[in-house]
């Protein structure tokens, strides 16, 4: 469909005006509420995050990307929501308790939206028992926590016995980013994921979704 | 200079339209589109007009800097400031903020989705923070100069709690004596500083060889900038303060 790939690359310009015009003129033209999301915008922001992944495009564009999906977002939401069509999954965010940096945990959420998934953004210095109770009254499938500081990022372990606690762990996945965490770090406290970057965090919660 | 309140002018601090970018994740030399440079430009513009930098510096001797680098007791057994601060000439605590105006506006343009220009005033504004870091550091070798105690062989370096094993904890202790609440510099409970673009640490002053080390101590592996080299040849090259 031409304007759905006009809406795509709308996308990938950053141009969230016509973002904004094209998402109008698909809905008055009849198509359906899943095919521009599906099509326009999901399928713009899933282009721009392989070009940013391939190192051909750099952050301020895929943010820019990212405001016109919003664009075409903020027309399509209640579409979307009165015929009932469910998003990819469901994320609880947050940036752990002691800890306020959100840039990293907001680009996160920013991208997850990009590619579907709605997400809760619990905000930042977020304690243990709130990413618990947030994650199973959302129903959610991923907690994503988010550490910029070597003395915050042990909440993160918290979280996790808390899961264990609760007996959800492993069934609600536990992703983990930041500045200070590794791979090794990840594993040792239990994380399903440590996620370096915004569109790993977004392969992650694909993969996990997809049951894999 | 033994406790002081600097007020660092605004210009300053203003970072170039490389450093902002570099600070996206944009590699030097890369070729970016007009609109990028212009969305960095135009960060830098807010950033001047919201920054309202300052500092605060305190001198003090080497055995009462001991009990603020011991902190809560939670260092690395052996860290490159635990073998530099012995050495030293002169010994100052600092803190430096650009202000909480900028965070505020920082958050204001991610909540109406202007991602891009938030994640970009972010970047102008960590870059601000470490030049006014720089200014204060320039302060310190200038009263040096001034009171002559600065030789040609002197070398100034800054460290702060959280790297190179000095543990984030001991801040508590910096901000108990040197109390930058003075200029809106607060501590919360996990040892993070509101406004969040702010730095606090110490500047050592003393001759240059003390503050060679090899980055191989047990907490250097995870490191991923290993920045301590270069702020080691920065301090060779006479360009002191980088973080």
């Amino acid at each position: 469909m031409e304007i759905l790939r006009q809406l795509s690359e709308s996308l990938k310009k950053g141009e969230a005006e016509r973002a904004a015009e094209l998402t109008r003129a698909a809905i008055d033209g009849g198509l359906s509420p899943r095919a521009i999301l599906d099509e326009g915008l999901i399928a713009g922001m899933t282009a721009v995050g392989e070009e940013f992944k391939a190192h051909e495009i750099f952050l301020p564009d895929v943010l820019l990307a990212a405001r016109a999906m919003y664009a075409g977002m903020d027309l399509l939401k209640p579409l979307l929501i009165k015929e009932g069509i469910p998003t990819m999954g469901k994320a609880v965010l947050g940036t752990v308790q002691g800890d306020l940096h959100d840039i990293g945990k907001n680009l996160v959420g920013i991208m997850l939206k990009g590619a579907g998934f709605e997400v809760i953004d619990l905000g930042k210095d977020v304690a243990p028992a709130m990413f618990i109770e947030a994650a199973l009254r959302e129903k959610a499938d991923v907690i994503g926590m988010s550490a910029l500081l070597t003395t915050t990022m042990s909440v993160m372990k918290q979280v996790v016995e808390l899961a264990k606690e609760r007996g959800f762990y492993g069934k609600i996945r536990i992703i983990v980013g930041g500045a200070p965490l590794t791979d090794a770090y990840a594993r040792e406290i239990g994380a399903d994921a440590y996620c370096y970057d915004a569109m790993k965090a977004v392969d992650c919660v694909k993969g996990f979704v997809g049951g894999q | 200079m033994m406790r002081e309140t600097i007020h660092v002018p605004v210009d300053r601090v203003i970072p170039d339209v490389g450093a902002v970018l570099t600070g996206q994740g944009v590699p030097p030399n890369s070729a970016v589109d007009e609109r990028t440079r212009q969305l960095a430009q135009q960060a830098i513009d807010r950033f001047r007009d919201l920054a309202s930098p300052q500092g605060i510096i305190l001198s003090l001797g080497e055995a009462e800097f001991a009990r603020i680098y011991d902190g809560a007791g939670m260092n690395e057994a052996d860290t490159p400031l635990a073998r530099i601060y012995p050495e030293s000439d002169c010994l100052a605590l600092f803190a430096v903020t650009v202000g909480e105006d900028v965070s505020r506006e920082i958050t204001r343009l991610f909540s109406c989705h202007d991602y891009a220009a938030g994640a970009m005033l972010d970047c102008a504004a960590s870059v601000g923070a470490e030049l006014a870091a720089e200014a204060v550091e320039r302060h310190v070798r200038d009263h040096l100069i001034h009171t002559d105690r600065f030789s040609p062989d002197t070398g100034l370096l800054s460290f702060s709690p959280g790297y190179c094993g000095w543990h984030v904890s001991a801040q508590r202790k910096l901000f108990d004596f040197l109390r930058p609440e003075e200029i809106g510099i607060t501590l919360n409970e996990s040892h993070l500083m509101t406004p969040l673009k702010s730095i606090s640490g110490v500047i050592v002053a003393g001759p240059r060889e003390i503050f060679q080390f090899e980055d191989n101590f047990p907490f250097c592996s995870p490191c991923e900038t290993h920045s301590c080299q270069d702020r080691i040849r920065s301090v060779f090259s006479g360009r002191e303060s980088i973080r």
